[in-house]
């Protein structure tokens, strides 16, 4: 984990209210898997005292360059926003840990994304598809909201569900893993809470792993901000420290 | 420039310590720098069993500040005292465990188990969070019941007692000076303001708790001004906290007449911010033409 400045490469609206940075600085040389997080000051002086978690969407560490996927929701996404191309961003990171993916092999894999939980998945296909099945179901909430079809599309058999049914099939994305009727070895998701919950459900008695949102305040274990109940010998589970990934099992959402 | 500072029997190397609840039980911040380098470490507050807490959403930006509801999650003493405090025992510098509960009889049993702990220096009696639905803040916001509560935990213990006092009150010189009366060896102040934010979306309160603590530096005006009254009216030392996130801040804590500071929520925007505020003081105090901490204590009596 490191913390400092990194540069903004680029910074892009991609769907409705939805932007693409790419950031280089050193901190991509410390990242070991996909799923890992950065908290993100925002603005400068005492005006936003909280960081910002986002997950790492893509990394390379032979450009220094990573990824962050990001919707706008509010003031500190709004002033995300507005960063262009040179300017520097205080990084915290990465932190936490991300989906165990070494020696995965010869699996059929299923992902399951909604909305901004998309991102964090999008370097794990990438990684997984190497030597593994995948199959992706990406849930978004209309037409406009898409994105990153093109980009699972060439690592992945996708398919993309919307709340409204203006793109893809109509529904939820359990709608279409029911659907779909797959034969599945393992699965990783990332989406809103009550999308992880049916998905959790739905695939019980499978390999899954989730990985898990929630507001965060220090981002590195020592507030409890930011803990969800789990079938541990504590009794919980810290998201920032602790996850964000869980196996499906462990947590109870 | 030497900062060590003597609060009654405590010393501390520097009056700048993280505030309870801010940094865990230090292990995570040690990762950003030397925890021997603090003045003090405050450890998140200890209950007599385990609690899980408040459900979440448990913070909550707000302008120039935060809130949390965190609600006294922790191990539970027991806990504490066998897997927390070896790591502490490691570093020079003095903890003060902060104490919780729900009955005047967990806050005894749990403060007298801290006060034998060798790594322990001190305790702050925590009588002000805002948080918990059971205790807590109703001993904080009675001079009569704090004044008990003081005075049975000071004879169970043998080390400095620190009442953390909380803001959520009208008159807190009036809770101070029962608390010294007491035989308190110090005060902590202040604790978080009570407050709610609501998301204009779904008419709800962000936080599940609804109600959290307002920290940071929305609230240091609020400091200032208690810590500045209370100063006038007792000659305990003063830990101040508040919304500090520079030098400059401490500085003025030290002229309202705190003896040392303690920082909250800047640690969440700045981990290294500790650490900062130590090696910038000097230079600041020199800059207000100060050539020691007793020089700015001096002018604070005034």
């Amino acid at each position: 984990m490191v913390h400092g400045d990194v540069l903004v490469k680029s910074n892009r609206l991609i769907a409705l209210d939805t932007y693409e940075m790419v950031l280089a600085g050193d901190l991509v040389q410390h990242i070991q898997l996909p799923g890992q997080f950065v908290h993100v000051k925002i603005g400068e002086g005492s005006t936003h005292m909280l960081r910002r978690p986002f997950s790492i969407a893509d990394y390379n560490p032979e450009t220094n360059e990573f990824v962050l996927v990001y919707k706008l929701i509010g003031e500190g996404t709004t002033w995300l926003s507005q960063l262009r191309m040179g300017d520097s961003l205080d990084v915290l990171g990465p932190l936490g840990n991300g989906f165990q993916i070494q020696g995965i092999q010869k699996q059929r894999i299923l992902v399951v994304g909604g909305g901004v939980g998309v991102p964090p998945l999008y370097n794990l296909v990438k990684q997984l598809s190497a030597h593994n099945q995948v199959t992706a179901i990406l849930g978004y909430q209309s037409i406009d909201s898409v994105f990153y079809e093109e980009e699972f599309n060439k690592w992945a058999d996708v398919h993309i569900a919307t709340d409204d049914g203006s793109y893809g099939s109509k529904g939820f994305v359990t709608d279409v893993i029911n659907q779909l009727n797959l034969s599945v070895d393992q699965y990783f998701s990332c989406g809103p809470l009550g999308m992880l919950r049916s998905v959790q459900n739905n695939m019980e008695g499978y390999e899954g792993f989730l990985s898990v949102e929630e507001r965060m305040g220090c981002g590195v274990g020592a507030c409890f901000a930011c803990v969800c109940p789990a079938k541990n010998e504590k009794g919980y589970v810290k998201i920032c420290q602790d996850g964000p990934v869980f196996d499906a099992r462990e947590v109870t959402l | 420039m030497n900062l060590s500072v003597r609060l009654g029997e405590l010393e501390l190397k520097n009056p700048i310590m993280p505030a309870s609840g801010c940094f865990g039980f230090g292990k995570e911040f040690s990762q950003f720098y030397n925890l021997n380098n603090l003045g003090a470490i405050v450890i998140k507050a200890a209950t007599g069993e385990a609690r899980f807490g408040n459900p979440t959403p448990r913070v909550a930006e707000t302008p120039s500040g935060m809130l949390n509801a965190i609600g006294l999650q922790n191990p539970g003493v027991d806990q504490i005292f066998e897997q927390e405090l070896p790591f502490l025992e490691s570093f020079d510098t003095p903890v003060i465990a902060n104490v919780a509960g729900s009955t005047e009889d967990e806050y005894l049993s749990v403060s007298e188990k801290l006060s034998n702990s060798k790594t322990v220096k001190a305790l702050e009696l925590n009588i002000s969070c805002p948080n918990v639905k059971e205790g807590g803040i109703q001993f904080g916001t009675d001079p009569e019941l704090a004044y008990q509560l003081t005075r049975r935990v000071k004879n169970v213990i043998d080390k400095p007692l620190f009442v953390k006092l909380s803001p959520n009150v009208t008159d807190i010189v009036g809770i101070a000076k029962a608390i010294e009366e007491a035989g308190a060896d110090g005060l902590s102040m202040i604790n978080t303001l009570t407050g709610m934010k609501i998301d204009l979306k779904t008419h709800q309160p962000i936080i599940a708790n609804e109600t959290g603590g307002l920290s940071g530096p929305a609230i240091k005006p609020i400091a200032i001004r208690m810590i500045h009254h209370v100063r006038k009216e007792t000659r305990l030392p003063i830990i101040g906290m508040g919304g500090i996130v520079s030098a400059e801040d401490v500085l003025e804590f030290l002229l309202a007449g705190a003896d040392a500071v303690a920082i909250g929520t800047a640690n969440f925007q700045n981990p290294y911010i500790c650490q900062e505020i130590i090696d910038t003081l000097p230079d600041v105090l020199e800059s207000y033409g100060y050539q020691s901490l007793d020089q700015v204590r001096e002018v604070a009596m005034q």
